[in-house]
C-alpha cells in the first residue's frame, strides 16, 4: 500500500467515525438537552407532557409539604407565575423557602413539575444564575441585602 | 512581614520568568550556548522563588492571620489543622498560585533531570513553559493576589465552605494540578521542536515518561474527584457530566491517545506530526479547563469567586497560547520529515484507530460542554446538556474502543495479520461469552445494553490479560516454565495489560452500577427495620453532638445479615458555627466491590428521620480500574528504555543494552 492510498483509506475512516458521531450529536440535541424555564415561561408556552426541562425560581414562603413517603411538594414562583413541584428523595442541604433553587424534570398531564433533581446554591454567597436572569426578567430583583435576609 | 516576603518572592519569579522567555530560545536558536545555559538555573530559581511564596501563605493560614484578606474569608481559628493547611488552595488565589507552583516545579524537574537531553532543545522547551508561567505569574499578581492585606483586621474569619473541609480537597487539587499542568512540560517540548524544526524518535523518548507522570497523576485526580464528589454530595453520583468534570476529562482523553502515539513514535518513528498537534491539544484543553473552572463563565463548587476581570484575562492567555501554537504549528509542522509508514492492519494501525476515537469522543465532550455557553452568549437561550446527552453520544464512541484493544495488543508492528490474531483470540472470546451469562444472571438482568455492557467490558477485561496468558504458553512449557516467562516478560507487556485491564475494570463497575443500582427513600422511626438488597437495616435512633467547628445529628443505623450484625454506620448532619451552613455526611458500608450508601435528611415532626438508602453494586470498581490504570502507567516510566536520563535513539536501541552516555 502506498503512503497516498494510506493516506486515503484513514481519511475515509475517519470521516466515517465523524459522520457517525455527528450523527449521535444531532440526534441527541433533539431530545436529550433540557431547555430552561421559568414558572412564567411555563404559564404563557404550551410545554409538552413529558419534555425534559429545567424549571428555576424561588420556593415560595410556607409551600413545602413533606409527606411520610419521603415525596416533597412545594411550589416555585418568580414573581410573574408559579407551579407545583413534587420530587421524591433528600432535598439539597442548603434548599430553604424563599431560596432560589433549579429542579430538573418534567411537566405531567396534570401540570405539575415531577423533578427527578433538585439543585441549590453551593454556598451562601451565590443563587444560581439562570435562577437570578429569570427573576431579573419579571422585575422581581433582590438586591444582595433582601436575599440575605430572607434566609 | 512574612506575608510580604511571600509577596515579593512572587514578583521576583515573575522576573526571572520574563528573562527565562526570552535569553534561552534566543541562544538556542543563535546557537549561543551561554545565553543556553541560563535556562536550568533559572528554572530552579523560579520554583524556589514561588514555593517560598507558597510557603508564607500557608503560614499565614497556620498562625490565622487574619489581616490577610485571603485568610479572613476562607479560614477560621476552630478549623483543624489539616484543613487549615488544604485551605490554602481551597479558593481562588490559592488555588491558582498552586498551579503556577507546579508549573515552576515541573521547570525545575525538566532543568534537574534531563542532563541528555540535547541543550537546544531543552533550553528552547524551558523558555516556551516559561511564557506559560510569566502569564499566570502575572495573573496571580495582577488579578488574584492572595497576599492583600486588610487595613483593620478582624479578629475571627469566616471559615472554609463546609463542602470544601474534607480529606479530599487536600489530596483532589494537587493530583489533578500535576496532571493537569505536567501537560504544560509536554507542550513545551512539541513548540521547542516545532521552533527548532526538528524531531525524532528521541524526542518521542524525553518526552514520553512526562506524558506518562501527568497522566497518572490525572487519573488519580479524576478518580479521587469523582470518589470526593459521591460520597460527599450525598446523592450517590459519581459522575455528572458537569462542565468542570469534562474540563478535565477532555485533556485526559487527549493525553491518553498522546500516551499512545507517543509510543508509535518512539519505536516507529512514526505519526511524527499527529503527536507534535496531539500534545498541543493536551495543554490547550487544560488551559481550556482552567479558564472554564476559574472564570466564573460556570457556576459551581469549584469556581469560588466571581470577578469578569480575572475571566477576561484568562480568556486572553488562552486565546494566546491556543492561537499562537497553532499558528506555530501549520507554519512549521509541513518541515517536519515524514516518518516511517506501516500497513493499516498493524499495531500501529491500531493505535491510529483508538486516537480517532478518543479525540472524536473528545470533540463530543468539548461540544456538550461548550454549546450551552456559546448558544446562551449568542442567542439568549438556556439549555442543560446533562447526562442523557453525554451516555448517548460518548457511550457508543467507547465500545470501538474497548472491542479493538485486545486486539491491539497482539498484532504485531508495522505489518499484522488480523486472521492470526482472531483465532488466537478465540478462547478469550468464549471466557468472554461465559463471563457475561454468568453476570447477567448472577443480576438478574435480560435488557439488551446490560448484555452489550457487559459483553464489552467482560471482553476488555479479559482480551487485557490474555496477552499474558498467551506469552506464558503454559501448554507447551508447563507450569514452571510459564512462570519462568512471566518473569522475563518486559515491563512494556504489563503496563499495556494493567493500562487495559484497568479500562474494563471501570467500564465493568460503570456498567454494573448504572443498570443495577437502587434506591430506597422513606421516613424511618428509631426501631423500624427496612430491608435493602437482602440486608436489613434498623434505623437505632440519633443524638447531637458537637464537632471542632460544627455541631452535628447523628443517626446510628445497624444492618443485619440474617440476624449476625454485619455493620454499624453512623450517618450525620452537621451545621458549621461560622457559616451557618448546613453539610450532610454520608456513611458507607462496603461489601466485596458493592456499597451501601447512607444518607439522611430531615426530622419530621412526628419524630422521624428521612433516610435514604443506596445498594450500589460492584461501585468500586469503577475507582479501582483507575488505580490499576495509573499503575500501568506507573510501570511503564519505570522500564529502562525510558528512564529519565538514559535517552537513545530508538532505532539504535536494543531492549536490553545498558543506558548510554550522554551524545
Amino acid at each position: 500500500m502506498t503512503r497516498k492510498q494510506r493516506r486515503l483509506t484513514l481519511i475515509g475512516l475517519a470521516g466515517v467515525v465523524i459522520a457517525v458521531a455527528t450523527g449521535l450529536i444531532l440526534y441527541a440535541l433533539d431530545d436529550k438537552i433540557a431547555f430552561f424555564q421559568s414558572p412564567s415561561d411555563i404559564a404563557a408556552n404550551q410545554i409538552d407532557v413529558g419534555q425534559r426541562i429545567r424549571l428555576g425560581g424561588l420556593v415560595s414562603m410556607d409551600s413545602v409539604e413533606t409527606s411520610d413517603s419521603g415525596s416533597v411538594s412545594f411550589k416555585v414562583e418568580d414573581g410573574g407565575a408559579d407551579i407545583k413541584v413534587v420530587y421524591v428523595g433528600i432535598l439539597p442541604d442548603l434548599f430553604r423557602e424563599g431560596q432560589g433553587i433549579v429542579a430538573e424534570g418534567f411537566v405531567d398531564e396534570g401540570g405539575v413539575f415531577r423533578a427527578d433533581q433538585v439543585l441549590a446554591k453551593h454556598d451562601e454567597n451565590y443563587m444560581p444564575k439562570e435562577v437570578y436572569e429569570a427573576l431579573k426578567e419579571q422585575d422581581h430583583v433582590y438586591d444582595d441585602e433582601t436575599l440575605k435576609q430572607s434566609n | 512581614m512574612i506575608v510580604e516576603f511571600g509577596h515579593f518572592a512572587l514578583v521576583l519569579a515573575l522576573v526571572a520568568s520574563l528573562i527565562q522567555s526570552v535569553f534561552p530560545v534566543w541562544g538556542a536558536v543563535r546557537g549561543d550556548s551561554r545565553m543556553m545555559a541560563m535556562a536550568s538555573p533559572l528554572a530552579i530559581a523560579m520554583f524556589l522563588l514561588v514555593l517560598l511564596s507558597f510557603f508564607c501563605l500557608t503560614w499565614a493560614y497556620l498562625t490565622s492571620d487574619f489581616s490577610v484578606m485571603n485568610v479572613f474569608q476562607n479560614s477560621h481559628t476552630d478549623k483543624p489543622l489539616i484543613f487549615k493547611i488544604s485551605g490554602v488552595w481551597g479558593n481562588h488565589e490559592g488555588s491558582i498560585l498552586l498551579w503556577v507552583l507546579i508549573l515552576v516545579l515541573f521547570g525545575a524537574l525538566v532543568a534537574m533531570f534531563s542532563k541528555n537531553i540535547p541543550n537546544a532543545l531543552k533550553a528552547t522547551a524551558l523558555s516556551a513553559q516559561a511564557w506559560v508561567s510569566a502569564a499566570f505569574l502575572a495573573f496571580v499578581i495582577f488579578t488574584s493576589n492572595p497576599f492583600l492585606r486588610i487595613n483593620q483586621p478582624p479578629l475571627q474569619g469566616s471559615d472554609l465552605n463546609p463542602m470544601l473541609q474534607d480529606i479530599g480537597l487536600a489530596i483532589h487539587p494537587p493530583l489533578l494540578y500535576v496532571g493537569y499542568v505536567g501537560f504544560s512540560i509536554v507542550f513545551a517540548f512539541a513548540v521547542a521542536a516545532l521552533i527548532l524544526g526538528r524531531i525524532d524518535a528521541a524526542w518521542a523518548r524525553w518526552v514520553r515518561p512526562w506524558v506518562l507522570v501527568s497522566w497518572i497523576f490525572l487519573t488519580l485526580g479524576i478518580a479521587m474527584g469523582s470518589y470526593w464528589a459521591y460520597y460527599e454530595l450525598g446523592w450517590g453520583g459519581w459522575w455528572f457530566w458537569d462542565p468542570v468534570e469534562n474540563a478535565s476529562f477532555m485533556p485526559w482523553l487527549t493525553g491518553t491517545a498522546l500516551l499512545h502515539t507517543a509510543i508509535v513514535m518512539e519505536k516507529r518513528n512514526a505519526l511524527k506530526v499527529w503527536t507534535v498537534f496531539l500534545a498541543i491539544v493536551t495543554f490547550s484543553l487544560s488551559l481550556l479547563g482552567t479558564f472554564l473552572v476559574r472564570s466564573g463563565v460556570l457556576t459551581s463548587v469549584h469556581a469560588f469567586a466571581v470577578d469578569p476581570t480575572r475571566g477576561l484575562y484568562i480568556l486572553t492567555i488562552l486565546m494566546v497560547f491556543i492561537g499562537g501554537s497553532f499558528s506555530l504549528f501549520a507554519w512549521r509542522a509541513p518541515l517536519l520529515k515524514q516518518g516511517g509508514i506501516f500497513a493499516p492492519v498493524s499495531r500501529e494501525g491500531a493505535l491510529v484507530l483508538n486516537n480517532l476515537f478518543l479525540t472524536t469522543a473528545t470533540a463530543i465532550v468539548m461540544f456538550g460542554t461548550l454549546y450551552p455557553l456559546v448558544l446562551e452568549a449568542a442567542t439568549g437561550t438556556k439549555i442543560s446538556v446533562g447526562a442523557p446527552f453525554f451516555n448517548l453520544t460518548f457511550g457508543p464512541l467507547m465500545m470501538p474502543v474497548l472491542l479493538v484493544m485486545p486486539f491491539g495488543q497482539l498484532l504485531a508492528w508495522k505489518r499484522g495479520d488480523l486472521w492470526a490474531v482472531t483465532q488466537r483470540l478465540v478462547a478469550a472470546f468464549v471466557l468472554c461469552v461465559i463471563a457475561t451469562i454468568g453476570l447477567a444472571w448472577f443480576y438478574a438482568g435480560s435488557g439488551v445494553l446490560v448484555i452489550i455492557g457487559f459483553g464489552f467490558a467482560t471482553w476488555a477485561i479479559i482480551g487485557s490479560v490474555f496477552e499474558i496468558i498467551d506469552r506464558m504458553n503454559i501448554r507447551r512449557v508447563g507450569l514452571a516454565g510459564g512462570f519462568n516467562r512471566l518473569k522475563g516478560m518486559p515491563r512494556t507487556v504489563w503496563s499495556t495489560a494493567l493500562g487495559h485491564l484497568g479500562v474494563g475494570l471501570t467500564a465493568l463497575g460503570i456498567v454494573t452500577v448504572s443498570a443495577f443500582e437502587s434506591e430506597t427513600v422513606l421516613v424511618m422511626h428509631p426501631g423500624d427495620t427496612v430491608e435493602k438488597s437482602g440486608y436489613h437495616v434498623t434505623y437505632d435512633g440519633s443524638w447531637d453532638q458537637r464537632g471542632p467547628n460544627y455541631v452535628e445529628r447523628v443517626a446510628r443505623y445497624t444492618m443485619r445479615d440474617g440476624g449476625n450484625v454485619v455493620r454499624v454506620l453512623e450517618p450525620s448532619k452537621r451545621v458549621y458555627n461560622a457559616s451557618g451552613t448546613p453539610m450532610t455526611e454520608t456513611a458507607i458500608a462496603t461489601f466485596g466491590f458493592s456499597q451501601v450508601y447512607f444518607a439522611i435528611g430531615d426530622n419530621t415532626d412526628d419524630g422521624g428521620l428521612v433516610t435514604r438508602l443506596y445498594m450500589k453494586p460492584l461501585i468500586t470498581l469503577i475507582w479501582i480500574g483507575c488505580l490499576i490504570m495509573s499503575l500501568g502507567g506507573f510501570i511503564a516510566l519505570t522500564d529502562r528504555r525510558l528512564r529519565v536520563g538514559a535517552p537513545k535513539p530508538a532505532r539504535k536501541s536494543n531492549r536490553h543494552s545498558q543506558p548510554a552516555p550522554a551524545e
